[in-house]
């Protein structure tokens, strides 16, 4: 197989390029670990008196069994592929980016402000300009952490989770009072949330009767832009570099503060895409629990695809399809769709777990493969000597 | 406007202070162990929540707050075998297996609050225990001397804390561990050995953090109960120095925040809610922005350790 998937392992270690067999090991046992966190989630199911068979069938039927859950689960891996990208940017250069909830609001708040300032502009204007404030607003969220991090080195994972409290806090705030929909307060309801966006703002729907929606699309686009920006520009080679030696990249001349510092603010940014485009294609509005987890999940979909823009296409799907089946099995079985979290849990704790014995098979079918094919060499030159 | 700052309303907010500051206390002191031996948990949140979880549901089947306690501190050590076990021995990076814990707990937590008790019931914890003669020193005797066994024992903490790191060997070996595992090594430590003890023993405190939590200030469990609490004990480290006196300043300083957010809505001065609930988490960041002690940082923090490679 000569698809190369450069991939730097969780463990920190250099990077390897390899054949069929890595690939296999390296996209194998992750998925491995999601069976294993589903086996003990099924032990833990037993221990509530549910049939784990019965739950898992109606989360897999939500999820994959109609047209209807392909769509939701599509709709769901929409921000989990925006949210997971940043993270595989931030990763890349060894910065973990919690904070994907927080941007997320920016993202959505900046979003539904812009469109509801603006609401008479074209459409073709309107669109791009909600997404261009939704993104500007991430990266500032993510832009804050991360100029704490290269400058006064503060651990940016207890950094950008509490970015995300302030954001919730700072959105519940603007939700029930300054942002809140005038309908509501006409109506007397009083609901926290905004005020309906424009229909000129709107995502075209794909499929009738469904919420899949046209960001599905965007999605895709900005997976491959990503790939392009990893590995085909200078700034992306320079932020790979950093993660994968920071010490060498520093004596060759790249600023490894500042490159961590962007990697966080494009992170933020790609997650306050994700934002806007929720309130765009599903809510229309912005609401409270909008966020739904995905900053969260989407770090879990980055790390189960294997930290590369492709891998992280049927990872996010993958994960889309978890959420939307929770919701169907809490129907079916009233397990409550919290569960998903613990499952999530647990595949990060085997992803993480397994990385860096991933990493040693890896290197030893290395050595292994030189001290098989040393010996053979060093003959052949001996016979074309002769 | 009402006068709030009479003695009365001091004496409350210096009590809720108290109070509130039990649970930063036993996690924050626990994670500065782990730390110290080089190992950042980052599960704290999760350990508090499920363990939280399960101190109550035992106070809420049996009435017995030492039940609850044990269960705590037992989910407390399970967790952090799971961490060790994952960091230490399997040597995941520190920074996500701690938030792949702390998913697991929060998920967990909800989860089983959901199933087995379903609605937001409140149980009666521990109660006050008022310290003969102490007790009843007007003002400070209050404040102090007429709390409960958990708020005494965390308070205890510190300087037993500072005991164990500075005085004994255990502590020497786990800071040695923390600083230069190669050469602990070398000198017969085992550091993964020392590494699971100060992960597990940081975890079973985490434990008794979240039992201090749920059956000791709210009486009572809900999703999410620890909101973020046990990630501001892990900047609490930081902002401490890894020192367990250090610790305790900041623990003061969040819960005297945290005190002073809540007694300004209970006396109704026109701050929206949302803002003032902002505040720990604003001062978390400005706390791990300026006020650390970079060169007390164990030099091994978040670092694996290959025996024979360094």
């Amino acid at each position: 197989m000569a698809f190369k998937f450069p991939v730097k392992s969780l463990a920190g270690r250099e990077p390897s390029h390899g054949e069929g067999f890595e690939f296999f090991l390296r996209t194998a046992i992750p998925f491995l670990g999601v069976i294993a966190a589903l086996l003990i989630s099924a032990i833990i199911l037993l221990f509530l008196k549910t049939n784990p068979i019965v739950a898992y069938s109606a989360m897999f039927q939500g999820a994959f069994g109609s047209v209807n859950g392909w769509s939701q689960s599509l709709v769901k891996a929409t921000p989990l592929l925006l949210v997971g990208l940043g993270v595989c940017i931030a990763f890349r250069a060894s910065v973990i980016n919690v904070g994907g909830e927080g941007q997320i609001i920016l993202g959505a708040l900046a979003g539904t402000w812009f469109a509801l300032t603006f609401p008479d502009l074209p459409r073709f204007i309107l669109i791009p300009g909600c997404m261009t404030a939704g993104f500007l607003a991430g990266a500032f969220w993510g832009l804050i952490p991360g100029f704490l991090k290269a400058r006064y080195k503060v651990n940016e994972i207890l950094s950008t989770i509490m970015m995300n409290s302030i954001a919730l806090q700072f959105m519940n705030f603007l939700l029930q009072g300054p942002m809140m929909d005038p309908e509501g307060i006409k109506a007397g309801t009083f609901l926290a949330q905004s005020a309906r966006l424009p229909p000129t703002s709107w995502l075209a729907r794909l499929i009738p009767r469904t919420m899949l929606h046209s960001g599905v699309y965007v999605a895709l686009i900005f997976a491959i832009l990503v790939y392009i920006f990893l590995w085909r520009t200078t700034i992306g080679y320079q932020i790979r570099a950093v993660g994968l030696n920071p010490r060498a990249s520093r004596y060759s001349g790249i600023n490894v503060p500042f490159n961590q510092m962007l990697s966080l603010t494009i992170a933020g940014g790609l997650s306050g895409l994700a934002g806007v485009i929720e309130v765009m294609g599903v809510h229309r509005r912005i609401l409270e629990g909008l966020t739904g987890g995905y900053g969260f999940t989407g770090i879990v979909a980055a790390l189960l695809g294997s930290l590369h823009p492709l891998g992280m296409l049927p990872a996010s799907v993958l994960f889309g399809g978890l959420l939307v089946g929770a919701n169907t099995m809490q129907r079916a079985v009233q397990i409550p769709a919290a569960l998903i979290n613990a499952i999530l849990g647990l595949i990060v704790l085997f992803v993480s777990g397994s990385a860096l014995w991933i990493h040693q098979i890896i290197k030893k079918r290395k050595t292994a493969a030189i001290v098989v094919a040393l010996p053979k060499a060093a003959a052949a030159s001996e016979e074309t000597k002769s | 406007m009402m006068n709030i700052f009479t003695w009365d309303v001091l004496s409350g907010v210096l009590r809720t202070m108290i109070a509130l500051s039990t649970p930063f206390l036993f996690a924050a002191l626990g994670e500065t162990f782990s730390q110290l031996s080089g190992v950042v948990n980052l599960g704290v949140d999760g350990i508090m929540l499920l363990a939280g979880f399960f101190a109550f549901y035992a106070v809420f089947l049996t009435g017995n707050v030492w039940l609850g306690l044990l269960l705590a501190m037992l989910v407390g050590l399970v967790m952090g075998l799971m961490m060790s076990f994952v960091s230490v021995t399997l040597k995941a990076q520190q920074g996500i297996s701690g938030i792949g814990l702390q998913m697991f707990g929060l998920g967990m937590s909800s989860l089983l609050f959901k199933v087995l008790v379903g609605t937001v019931t409140s149980v009666t914890g521990f109660r006050p225990v008022k310290i003969p003669l102490l007790g009843d020193i007007p003002f400070i005797g209050s404040i102090l001397f007429n709390n409960n066994v958990l708020v005494y024992s965390a308070f205890l903490l510190v300087p037993l804390s500072w005991w164990v790191l500075e005085k004994t060997t255990l502590g020497l070996k786990i800071k040695a561990v923390g600083q230069n595992p190669a050469a602990a090594d070398s000198v017969g430590i085992n550091v993964n050995r020392i590494r699971y003890f100060s992960v597990c023993l940081g975890a079973v405190l985490a434990g008794v953090a979240g039992a201090s939590l749920s059956i000791s200030i709210a009486n009572l469990f809900q999703d999410n109960l620890t909101s973020g609490q046990g990630f501001i004990a892990v900047a609490l480290v930081y902002f401490g120095g890894w020192s367990p006196v250090g610790v305790l300043g900041g623990a003061l300083l969040f819960s005297l925040a945290n005190s002073a957010q809540l007694w300004l809505q209970v006396l109704g001065i026109n701050v929206p809610a949302s803002l003032a609930v902002m505040l720990p988490y604003v001062l978390t960041i400005v706390v791990l922005t300026v006020a650390v002690n970079r060169g007390k940082q164990p030099a091994a923090l978040n670092k694996q350790f290959f025996r024979g490679e360094n």
